[in-house]
């Protein structure tokens, strides 16, 4: 996927005049917001608190995380499962072409997976033939729409339902309605059939627990279902990052993540994949593929950023982030929107790709309050701000500012002159528009007068020294 | 605020001498807020000084990443207030940056991490220095005419210093106040320091948010614990020319105190 990070300004400056995505964004994350808060928080403060504590298995499989996946890789072996390693999207993507090669694959449907989007697949796989199909609603959209996700759980969360049902009547013929369930039932009709046909199903993986080599996958509309039993391959593309220790984890972090990715309790669907069919077995793929994906992750892992890789992806810290609320998520210019993204888009892709999202914060810490595996995002925010800094990628002219903000606060004396030069040069009644880069604070709000005389100065004549 | 932070653990500072970092915009902006620190704390008899060394705590340069600027002004605070015993700052912002970001700034400066970690254990915010530090919860005052109050709860102090309720305790003990809930209390009014000069168009979104917040909202006064997100507030409320307006904990409080209101 193309990256276009560095553009954030003025795309968050167009989205934000996009009245109608504001609307959907808005309404989107402040529900969601509130039914997570209800949720996990439904036996008490204390139950959630302890949730959240018991969801530092994240850290612990992470501490261990070259040892978890040496021991993945072998107990996948043993369940019959072909595991592949990728270090980039090319070989991820060659990965997933060799396999369609080699058994004759046609057409392809895939489950929601964020890793795929990340490594460009469903553009590798059509620019060799292949026909691939989206099956989460919100993603069977967006491909309709020749769209990109703009939120890592709700992947059209930026789309009104009236520009679904436009989409689905010029796209699809469907038969005028404004009804969401009658829109959902005539998309699942089309959506069956390809089910039905498709030689190969393609999902993500949401964790692989380690000490059974098993692959699990939690989903909402029963579509993964579906992609991984209906076909007769079933392939898992899976960040490093997602292995855990042991069952007992993933029975912890079914508990977090649904509740904190949609405000539910449990998700509709909970999948665990220890093999493909077996002998005897009715159901089921022939083979079973998972590939494991690095892309920069074992970077990450040996700087102080490491922790960001807990992340189960439930988003909730998007939509709790007033810069996301406002923008929605197309703006970030990448796979990973809001607060997350902010922190490893330019991980992942570069500091030099993705200059403004450090920036793009007001440092609220909402986002570290909602996270369930308490990634100290804002903190990282500010050491990426230090990197860009230190990497001279930062505008010029906030160094001047800041050397010149220094000198005027290590001496008191300039301290109190700069105050009284500001009174003079503003008065009573600064004016509404100021020039250069507080142009921005004039445009939305007004200055308020420097005092007649500082603090410091009324305490001197008070009260002397 | 759903989870407590882990807040700096500080010495009690009970019958310790108080210095006053007023912080750097309310000693420019706001003088009379600082006024209104040193009435509160001398009603209840507290002694206050106030170290004239003193400026900014560093932070708007930590925030924009420009940590050697930042470095250099937290070390004149430090040597400020190096032979000071408590230090309350009538700011939950200014308080943070010491508290939690000061060892940070330091962690890789032994000689000065030790004045980094001692400045941290000794810094208080306004409020919670008065009820969570003392024990103080009612300062037995009147304000002149009764009025009602919501309270906007500023970021840095309720998620980084974990104030939650202490300058809502103080104003509830107040005679002739009336404290009603706003909507959205503790979403980012969007200043965010740089951040409102740096993106001032989604600064300039989330205030607005805010601002149509108050603007529904009973209350005619909005009480925050930081002048800088008030500042931001009040700039919008001005621009859109209503009558509401966001104050200081402290210049609420202030209003009630006898040697003011005769």
């Amino acid at each position: 996927m193309k990256i276009t990070s560095n553009n954030f300004i003025p795309a968050a400056r167009e989205a934000l005049a996009d009245q109608d995505m504001r609307r959907s964004v808005n309404q989107a994350t402040t529900t969601a917001y509130q039914k997570r808060k209800n949720l996990m928080f439904e036996f008490g403060i204390e139950h959630g608190e302890a949730l959240r504590q018991q969801a530092q298995v994240r850290r612990r499989a992470l501490s261990r995380l070259p040892d978890l996946l040496g021991l993945a890789e072998t107990r996948m072996i043993e369940n019959g499962i072909h595991v592949l390693w990728a270090n980039d999207s090319s070989e991820v993507n060659q990965d997933v072409l060799e396999i369609i090669n080699r058994h004759s694959v046609k057409t392809v449907v895939k489950s929601k997976s964020m890793v795929s989007e990340e490594v460009g697949l469903n553009d590798a796989l059509q620019d060799h033939g292949i026909e691939v199909m989206e099956t989460d609603l919100g993603e069977y959209i967006i491909q309709l729409a020749d769209e990109t996700p703009s939120h890592i759980v709700t992947p059209v969360i930026h789309k009104s339902l009236a520009s679904i049902r436009d989409l689905f009547i010029s796209e699809l013929d469907m038969p005028p309605t404004d009804d969401a369930v009658q829109m959902a039932r005539f998309a699942r009709q089309i959506l069956r059939e390809k089910f039905l046909a498709a030689d190969m199903g393609i999902t993500g993986g949401n964790f692989i627990i380690a000490e059974t080599g098993t692959l699990c996958l939690v989903t909402n509309e029963g579509n993964g279902r579906m992609v991984t039993s209906l076909p007769r391959l079933h392939v898992a593309i899976v960040g490093i990052e997602k292995v855990i220790e042991s069952l007992e984890d993933y029975a912890t972090l079914t508990q977090v993540l649904p509740r904190s990715a949609t405000g539910q309790a449990m998700p509709v669907y909970t999948h665990m994949y220890s093999g493909p069919r077996k002998a005897g077995e009715d159901d089921g793929p022939d083979e079973l593929y998972v590939i494991l994906v690095d892309n920069g992750r074992s970077e990450i892992f040996a700087t102080k950023y490491a922790q960001v890789l807990t992340c189960i992806r439930c988003g909730a810290c998007m939509n709790a982030c007033p810069v996301y609320r406002s923008t929605g998520g197309h703006a970030y210019g990448w796979v990973y929107p809001g607060p997350v993204g902010a922190v490893i888009t330019p991980l992942l892709n570069g500091l030099d790709n993705a200059k403004p999202l450090p920036f793009a914060s007001s440092l609220c810490g909402a986002c570290k309050e909602v996270c369930p595996v308490d990634i100290d995002l804002p903190q990282m925010l500010l050491d990426l701000r230090d990197d860009l800094v230190r990497a001279g990628m930062d505008e010029k002219m906030w160094l001047w500012a800041m050397r010149l903000w220094q000198f005027g606060n290590v001496s008191p004396g300039i301290f109190e002159l700069g105050g009284k030069v500001a009174r003079s040069l503003t008065g009573e009644k600064p004016p509404e528009h100021l020039p250069g880069p507080l142009a921005g604070w004039t445009k939305y709000r007004n200055f308020p007068p420097f005092a007649k005389k500082s603090f410091r100065q009324q305490w001197k004549e008070r009260r002397g020294n | 605020m759903e989870i407590s932070p882990a807040n700096p653990v500080r010495e009690s500072p009970r019958g310790k001498r108080v210095s006053l970092f007023v912080t750097c915009m309310v000693d420019m902006l706001y003088p009379q807020t600082g006024w209104a620190v040193v009435d509160l704390l001398e009603h209840l008899n507290i002694e206050v000084d106030f170290p004239h060394e003193q400026t900014c705590c560093g932070q708007p340069a930590f925030n924009g990443g420009e940590r050697s600027p930042a470095k250099q002004v937290a070390i004149h605070f430090l040597k400020t207030f190096k032979d000071t015993e408590v230090i309350v700052a009538p700011s939950g912002s200014c308080t943070a940056m010491v508290c939690h970001e000061y060892p940070l700034l330091f962690a890789d400066d032994p000689e000065w991490l030790p004045a980094a970690q001692r400045a941290a254990s000794i810094t208080w915010e306004f409020s919670e220095f008065l009820v969570d530090g003392l024990g103080i919860k009612d300062f037995h005052l009147r304000l002149p005419k009764p009025a009602t109050f919501a309270f906007h709860d500023s970021c840095h102090g309720l998620r980084m210093m974990g104030l939650g309720t202490a300058a809502r305790t103080l104003l509830k003990n107040t005679e002739n106040a009336e404290i009603v809930e706003l909507a959205e209390n503790d979403v980012c009014c969007g200043f965010g320091g740089l951040f409102a000069v740096k993106m001032a168009d989604v600064s300039g979104a989330m205030l607005e948010r805010k601002l149509t917040n108050i603007e529904g909202c009973s209350a005619s006064t909005i009480v925050c614990g930081d002048v800088s997100c008030m500042t931001h507030m009040n700039g919008g409320l001005s621009r859109r020319k209503t009558d509401k307006r966001v104050r200081h904990i402290a210049d609420v409080l202030a209003d009630g105190l006898e040697v003011r209101t005769k």
